[in-house]
């Protein structure tokens, strides 16, 4: 049996494992990670780089298609367009497969070596991996655990057949006919709406009272108008039960479900697909081993990323809400510089999330109502794209920015905005909140035009009591 | 909108003025009627100050520990409605109602001597106009920062703190709401970074003010003019009460019905009080006043025994009136029921004062002797030390005793060592041979 030693050991390749990978690498610690899978783990792969690729297809073909029915205000004609998936996720892979590459070769740019395999623990500094060529042991005076996170199952509903998680609509041949979507948090209307608009039938089964519930409802109301405009069916506080199996798969396969009213319904779908949230990957890689202690059903971890046993670190979906792939990469930057002997540990003031729905979703620190719940009087601005010329120019009229902020010295305590392309504003929000601008500083700070940008400064300028376009 | 002020009542007791000991609001707040507003203290009483409207407080008129005249204004609120000030005569109102009780306020000029002394208040507290702003956190937040509040710096400031060793919570910020930034940082690290390193053993600078007021102050003022004023002599003296402890045992064994009521369980308390009944009935002039000023002791034929009494907020000293007049259980009642009022604090003037004569108990605590202070303006004061087992010669040998220390104060001006010892020694045989205190 073969045995390496290293000072840094980092187990998944996921954008937070492969991020402290490089950045060890690049400070010069001996680092090894391995992977079973590709580089860049669910974010990569079946995550957030398949998903963007998918929808803005989506997209692309939704407005040609919008362009074919004649009516297009722009003025542009075309003839009936037509999808082939297959083509499609052949682009996505390429992508991916660029990206896949572009990882390892950083990682080898880094000093890193790669094994290939799954790792397993045998102890609090040894793991074995099991590799194509054998198994591999590894030595390490310090390692991280980067396992990520995987879909949930529902148990009367398992993957397999008509039912599928995210990672197989990532890889679909075609577009389904009837698609029933088990889920309305972000994952599943974001792949709900981009499957919508490449021609299927979206029905979205949500048992709360109402989808994206993490967002307040103002928020969402745009994208509950543009679901409405593209077809999609929401049910909200209807809870799926199991499948109707009346023949073969994708002829005449229903989804059972108990509806609001407490009545039994079915959703005609081909594809049922479930997004119900993700768990933590704790399981299969001999956490039993080391004992490590938990927190809830995470890996419980302090504001260096230590956990309970001296000389392992955890990062990313496996330690914690929020799940993103930014945050796992800004704790795995952390981690390795902490093993580099650097001074460091977890202060961030903001983690901004976003939806890729149709409108898009950004939020960035406190949402009013967790601002008011500090004690303290806040002050809110907010400022409509229906007032925004870009906005306009781009047909995206719908949404709008809005700033949170404390009333007694204007710090901005969060920044939410919703409308077209409002991710790439998720910069600007994030820089404010962690510089710890006061709304006197986005007032300040000119915003070029004519974009959607200047609706931030607008939002500021209105929560100051001035703004100057409406 | 209207304003309401609302003045000092009259609160009872033929007093003028009151001192101000407690605040229940602050500016900003919203009172409901009856809500307590403020708490204000005469000679002994607490009378809390309800507020007769709704509404929110605007001004406060006064700070804990100054003594307000009845009258003043103390509180204005803003209420729905009128209230009870014309709006054009508020503003010119305000700024002199706070010097209106005005002996005791602040002034900045410091050059008219005052015929108390006074701690000298601030000249900042004379308050705004009319509409005061609301309470509200901090708006700039200082150094160093509570637990858990993140100081506000951009992350180059922080990474340099981190790297720096330097905790940011104690950094003061220079920028807009406090904000820290990298020159805070080097002038920080200037003036002594060793202050910025937790280290297990945390130097502490700090000074807490705390104001001597209400009752505090009281037992402060008469404790003072007692020392200052009358010349103590204190004698201890060592008491047999061993035969005393068997009495009281037996008698509270028996626990027979008094007068169809149950009787109160007895305590050494209410022997000493018979006996020193008895014993001022031969030296009448221990239980007095002495009235320097006039020159005058006015000796009194009523035994009034002040019971000086801890409780949670000082020492009391609730008051048995006419001690010559109630035998034992009496006595043992009334300690009881005067100790319990004063501990709940529902004690009245009229108990709290009137004393001719005190006993002073430390109980279980009580030490080997003490130096009690004579209760101003009286001539003399027993105290009682704790009762202990110790080895006394009987001229044989060694026998175990129960023992009981006195350590008694007299004002020496009036009252002789001699008729000191003479009253000590008296109590001691009466406490030593206890049915003595029962032959008249």
């Amino acid at each position: 049996m073969k045995e390496i030693s290293c000072k840094l050991l980092v187990i998944g390749a996921g954008p937070g494992g492969y991020v402290c990978a490089i950045r060890a690498g690049q400070l010069g610690v001996d680092t090894v990670i391995v992977e079973v899978g590709k580089p860049g783990g669910t974010c990569l792969n079946v995550g957030c780089i398949p998903s963007k690729a998918l929808i803005h297809a989506a997209e692309e073909f939704d407005k040609v298609a919008h362009m074919a029915g004649g009516k297009d205000p722009l003025g542009i004609k075309v003839g009936a367009p037509t999808l082939d998936l297959t083509r499609t996720v052949f682009w996505k892979d390429g992508i991916v497969s660029r990206l896949n590459s572009g990882v390892a070769g950083l990682l080898k740019k880094a000093g890193v070596k790669t094994v290939h395999g799954w790792a397993t623990f045998r102890d609090g500094k040894t793991v074995e991996v099991e590799t194509e060529t054998g198994s591999q042991v590894i030595r390490a005076e310090t390692v991280v655990i980067a396992t990520g996170s995987a879909p949930v199952e529902l148990p009367f509903l398992p993957f397999g057949g008509p039912v599928i998680s995210s990672t197989e609509a990532l890889a679909l041949s075609e577009v389904p006919k009837k698609l029933a979507v088990v889920g309305g948090g972000y994952i599943g209307l974001e792949l709900g709406m981009a499957f919508a608009k490449m021609g299927a039938k979206v029905t979205v089964v949500e048992a709360l009272p109402r989808v994206l519930a993490q967002y307040d409802a103002e928020l969402t109301r745009p994208v509950l108008k543009r679901l409405s405009e593209l077809g999609v069916e929401v049910m909200t506080g209807a809870k799926a039960k199991g499948l109707s199996t009346q023949g073969q798969m994708g002829k005449g396969d229903a989804l059972l479900v108990e509806t609001a009213d407490g009545k039994n319904a079915k959703v005609a779908a081909d594809r049922i697909l479930v997004t119900v949230g993700r768990k933590p990957l704790t399981e299969g890689w001999g956490l039993e081993q080391i004992d490590l202690d938990r927190s809830g059903k995470f890996i419980r971890i302090d504001d260096q990323c230590r956990t309970s046993m001296r000389g392992i670190h955890a990062i990313g979906d496996v330690t914690g809400e929020p799940m993103l792939a930014h945050r796992a990469m800004a704790q795995g930057e952390m981690v390795a510089e902490i093993v580099a002997g650097h001074k460091r540990s977890w202060d961030k003031r903001a983690i901004p999330a976003i939806c890729f729905t149709d409108p898009e979703l950004v939020t960035a620190g406190l949402s009013p109502e967790e601002a008011k719940a500090l004690g303290g009087e806040i002050k809110i601005g907010q400022f409509p794209f229906a007032a925004n010329g870009r906005a306009m120019t781009r047909q995206g009229e719908d949404g709008f920015v809005r700033v949170v902020a404390r009333a007694d010295n204007h710090l901005v305590l969060g920044i939410q905005a919703v409308g077209q392309g409002v991710s790439e504003l998720s910069a600007a929000f994030g820089l404010a909140l962690e510089m710890g601008a006061r709304l006197e500083d986005i007032a300040g700070t000119i915003h070029a035009h004519p974009t959607q940008g200047e609706g931030f400064q607008e939002a500021a300028l209105k929560a100051l009591g001035h703004a100057l376009h409406i | 909108m209207g304003e309401y002020v609302i003045k000092l009542p009259d609160v009872g007791e033929g007093v003028a003025e009151a001192e101000l000991v407690e605040w229940h609001v602050k500016i900003g707040d919203l009172v409901r009627e009856d809500a307590v507003l403020a708490a204000v203290m005469t000679d002994k009483a607490t009378v809390e100050i309800p507020s007769p409207v709704d509404g929110e407080i605007l001004w406060l008129g006064a700070e804990i520990g100054d003594t307000v005249a009845i009258g003043s204004p103390i509180v204005r609120l803003k209420v729905a409605g009128e209230g009870n000030v014309k709006a054009d005569s508020t503003a010119k109102a305000a700024p002199k109602a706070p010097a209106k009780p005005a002996e005791v306020k602040a002034e900045p000029v410091p050059s008219a001597p005052k015929s108390a002394p006074k701690p000298v208040e601030p000249p900042a507290r004379v308050p705004p106009p009319v509409v005061a702003p609301k309470a509200r956190p901090p708006s700039v937040p200082g150094a160093p920062r509570a637990e858990g509040e993140k100081p506000l710096a951009s992350p180059a400031v922080r990474l340099r703190a981190r790297e720096a060793g330097i905790d940011l919570r104690q950094v003061p910020g220079s920028g807009p709401a406090g904000r820290i930034g990298h020159e805070d940082i080097e002038a920080f690290l200037a003036r002594g970074p060793q202050l910025a390193r937790a280290t297990g053993l945390a130097r502490k600078d700090g000074v807490e003010d705390i104001k001597i007021v209400g009752l505090r102050r009281k037992i402060a003022e008469k404790m003072a003019l007692a020392k200052s004023r009358i010349p103590h002599i204190t004698y201890v003296e060592e008491i047999d009460v061993t035969a005393l402890e068997e009495l009281r045992a037996t008698l509270n064994k028996e626990k027979r019905p008094a007068k169809g009521t149950e009787r109160p369980k007895l305590t050494l308390l209410p022997f000493l009080m018979r006996a020193m009944v008895k014993a001022i009935s031969d030296q009448p002039n221990l239980n007095a006043l002495f009235d320097d000023e006039a020159g005058i002791v006015h000796q009194h034929e009523g035994i009034h025994i002040g019971i000086a009494a801890q409780t949670p907020n000082g020492l009391v000293v609730p008051v048995v009136k006419h001690a010559e007049a109630r035998d034992l259980w009496d006595c043992a009642a009334e300690v009881n029921r005067l100790a319990d009022a004063a501990k709940s604090g529902t004690a009245t003037r009229d108990e709290l004062s009137g004393s001719t004569i005190t006993i002073t108990s430390l109980g279980a605590m009580g030490g080997v002797a003490t130096t009690p202070v004579i209760n101003y303006p009286e001539v003399a004061i027993v105290g009682v030390n704790k009762m202990m087992v110790r080895p006394v010669w009987d001229g044989t040998q060694f026998i175990p005793r129960k023992m009981m220390n006195l350590s008694s104060s007299f004002d020496h001006r009036v009252i002789d060592g001699w008729d000191a010892a003479v009253f000590v020694q008296r109590i001691k045989t009466l406490l030593e041979t206890p049915a003595l205190i029962f032959v008249d």
